[in-house]
Order: C-alpha cells, then sequence, then structure tokens
C-alpha cells in the first residue's frame, strides 16, 4: 500500500497522547485516518510515572500508558507510518507534509508534535549537553547512581523526576527561583518526605563548570544576591515547555511562545488545519488535557471533512 | 528497513577500533523514548549509505563498561568514528536532515 500516492482524508503529525487518541477516534469513526510519527511516543511516554491519569488508581508508566493508546489506536484500525514530518503547507485545496525525504498529500490535518523542554540558556549548558547536563530523568537516571544531582525548576515535571532521581542518586538538590513550589501537593507531600531531596528556595542556576564533565553549579540567591557553589555530576532542568511548531512556522498563526493558537474546537488559523496537545496554547499540558485536544480535533477533522 | 546491528564489549574493537571505513554508533536504552525514536532515522540512513558507513549500536543497560569508557550521560549518544578515532559525538535525537548535515552526507 502507497500511502504517498493518494489523497489521504486525514493526517495526524505526532505519536504523543494528542495524535494517538485523536487518530482512534478518527479510526472509529470510519475515516481512513493515517498517523506520521516516529516511535518513542512522545514526551509523555518519558515521563516515568502517571498518577493522575483517570483510570489507572495504581499509576502507571508513561511509556506504558502511551503504548496502551497505540494498541487501542492500531486495533480501531489507525494507519501508522514512521516519518518525521518537517514542513507542512497547502496549495488552498490540499495539504502537503514532507519529511524523511518523502511528501504526504492530505485533504485535512492534526498537528500533534508536543512540546520539548524549554532550554534556561545559562553558560555551560550547551557545553555541557551529554556530559551531565540532561532534559530527560527517564532516559539518563541510570548514569546517575549514587551521584549528586541538581534539578532545576518547581513544576510538575520538575519535582516528579527529582523524586525519579532520588531513587538513584545520592542526593537530589532541586534548585527553586520561588519559594514556593508549583508542583501538585501530592507531588509536594512525597518529595518534603524523601530525606536525600533538598531544598534550595528562591535560588536561580547562574552557570554549570566542569572539566570534561560537570563537577560544579553556581547558585544565586535571588533574595540576597550571594553566589555559593554546589558539587554536582547531573544537572535536570524542567524549567518549562517549547512547542514543537516549526513545522507549521510562517504557516500557520503562532502565540508569543511559538504555541499553536486554536479556538476551543482545535481550528488553527488555516481551515481544515487542527492542533491537539502540548503544541497548541494550552492551560495545562497533561495527559489528559492531551488526549481530550485531540477526541477535540478529530470530531472538528470530521465535520470539516463533511463540509468540504 | 533493515535492523541495525547491535555490538557488545568484546565485538567493539573489531567492528569499531578496527573498521576501514567510518562507523556511526548509537549508545542508547530500551526505556528511552528519544532512543526509540532514533531508531527507524538510523535505519534508513543505514540502507542509503550503504557499505561506504557502518551504522551499529550499543545497549548501554547490558554494556555498561562501554557507555562509561566514553563517559556516556546521555542518550541516545550518537558517536562517530573516523580510524577507530571518535571524530564527533551528538547527544539526543536527531532528524534525519541534521543528522546527514552533521556527518557531511
Amino acid at each position: 500500500m502507497n500511502l504517498n500516492k493518494e489523497v489521504l482524508p486525514l493526517a495526524i503529525v505526532g505519536g504523543g497522547p494528542a495524535g494517538l487518541t485523536a487518530g482512534l477516534y478518527a479510526a472509529r469513526a470510519g475515516i481512513k485516518a493515517v498517523l506520521l510519527s516516529l516511535p518513542g511516543g512522545g514526551m509523555g511516554a518519558a515521563t516515568d510515572w502517571v498518577a493522575n491519569y483517570p483510570g489507572f488508581p495504581d499509576g502507571l508508566s508513561g511509556f506504558d500508558l502511551v503504548e496502551r493508546f497505540r494498541l487501542q489506536a492500531d486495533r480501531a484500525g489507525l494507519m501508522f507510518i514512521t516519518a518525521h514530518i518537517d514542513q507542512i503547507r497547502s496549495n488552498e485545496i490540499l495539504f502537503h507534509l514532507e519529511g524523511s525525504g518523502e511528501r504526504w498529500v492530505a485533504r485535512s490535518v492534526i498537528v500533534a508534535t508536543g512540546a520539548y523542554p524549554a532550554r534556561l540558556g545559562v553558560p555551560g549548558e550547551s557545553e555541557y549537553r551529554g556530559r551531565g547536563v540532561s532534559y530527560c530523568a527517564t532516559c539518563d537516571g541510570p548514569f546517575f547512581r549514587g551521584k549528586e544531582i541538581a534539578v532545576i525548576g518547581g513544576g510538575d515535571s520538575a519535582i516528579q523526576e527529582a523524586i525519579y532521581l532520588s531513587n538513584l542518586a545520592l542526593r537530589v538538590t532541586v534548585v527553586h527561583r520561588r519559594a514556593l513550589l508549583r508542583a501538585n501537593q501530592a507531588l509536594q507531600k512525597i518529595a518534603f518526605a524523601r530525606p536525600n531531596i533538598v531544598f534550595r528556595w528562591d535560588t536561580i542556576l547562574v552557570d554549570i563548570s566542569g572539566g570534561e564533565n560537570v563537577t560544579t553549579v553556581h547558585l544565586k540567591s535571588v533574595t540576597d544576591g550571594r553566589v555559593e557553589s554546589l558539587d554536582v555530576q547531573g544537572v535536570f532542568l524542567y524549567v518549562g515547555l517549547k512547542p514543537n511548531s516549526e513545522l507549521v512556522a510562517g504557516f500557520v498563526d503562532l502565540d508569543s511562545q511559538y504555541a499553536i493558537i486554536t479556538d476551543p474546537l482545535m481550528h488553527t488559523s488555516v481551515a481544515g488545519l487542527f492542533a491537539a496537545g502540548d503544541i497548541r496554547n494550552t492551560p495545562l499540558r497533561q495527559f489528559v488535557t492531551a488526549c481530550a485536544d485531540g477526541a477535540v480535533a478529530a470530531q472538528s477533522a470530521l465535520h470539516y471533512l463533511e463540509r468540504n | 528497513m533493515g535492523t541495525i546491528k547491535e555490538i557488545n564489549e568484546k565485538e567493539f574493537e573489531q567492528e569499531v577500533t578496527n573498521s576501514t571505513v567510518p562507523v556511526l554508533v548509537d549508545f542508547w536504552a530500551p526505556w528511552c523514548g528519544p532512543c526509540r525514536m532514533q531508531t527507524p532515522v538510523l535505519e534508513k540512513l543505514a540502507e542509503e549509505v550503504g557499505p561506504k558507513m557502518k551504522i551499529l549500536k550499543v545497549n548501554t543497560d547490558e554494556n555498561q563498561n562501554l557507555a562509561q569508557r566514553f563517559s556516556v550521560f546521555s542518550i541516545p549518544s550518537l558517536m562517530f568514528f573516523k580510524d577507530g578515532k571518535l571524530s564527533g559525538q551528538w547527544v539526543g535525537f536527531h532528524p534525519e536532515r541534521e543528522l546527514k548535515a552533521k556527518l557531511g552526507l
């Protein structure tokens, strides 16, 4: 079956929770939907433990949850293509998706390419990437067994992954620029009870330094301006998310944070193109919100296909 | 697409150090999502470059000594060997276009 040669009714780009749910709904509605992505399950799959997705009272790993989404969408009849789409454009009638040296044509598109961890931009951060600086605790945590780690940030991701890392590391120092965490109370409770998680409140990361690998970070108090050094081998940064919107830059309206602007029906500035999940201007970037977006986007795509 | 050969510590010398062609080694682990994204990109690349370059995988879970020897702290880590010597190292997922640019392809 060569899907490059035909006009697809609906192409879904991105294989995380939003894209897989959109695919599930579209396939169950009888639409010949194709999901274009690389395997891996996106950022959700890199979450070590998901305790707030309803229906799983014992929690489960992000990896397992995404795998369940994939299996369910597959059983519903969603078609999968392994490709990394790097550009989406249209000729007013049809959408052209390009990537991995190939091209696909579709009548409608749902963009669900998610987000990636933001860079803080401090000296040493890019130089020491892969030599102590990391943005993925589940990927890289095992390389820091018995070591000293700093986690930068105070949101759900930072605290969730600090807890995960505390199972491996000697000690985890959470560096947060405020005096209160943004993370939910359930996570805070677990983190505060861990003897090897310590907190540096009202503190920012100034720089990351070392020899071949990271050995030291400099921390600055935002209250009195005092700078101190802390010896660590690992620095994990959870300072927000950046939408993966490059593939539609200059084509679809984005907000100041580069998120795709949508209305509540997941319509974007381009008719026939919808966005779902972390890629859009959403107030919450969670499994459950990404899935909900995916369902709404699929429904809107169906309506669009009926009318056009 | 063909699968990429997995090598272990014992085979490293023969497959990488003594290779007559450049070798790209993907340090990865099964629990790592970005590593799973990288695999099909490498499979496609291997097919395109043919015998002029070798592409191999090292499971860091099963080969911790190799991971330590090359100071792997993040995966995927792509290491490029020319004449048996490390000449480039790139961390994190790399789409085809970026990877080709780094490899000068």
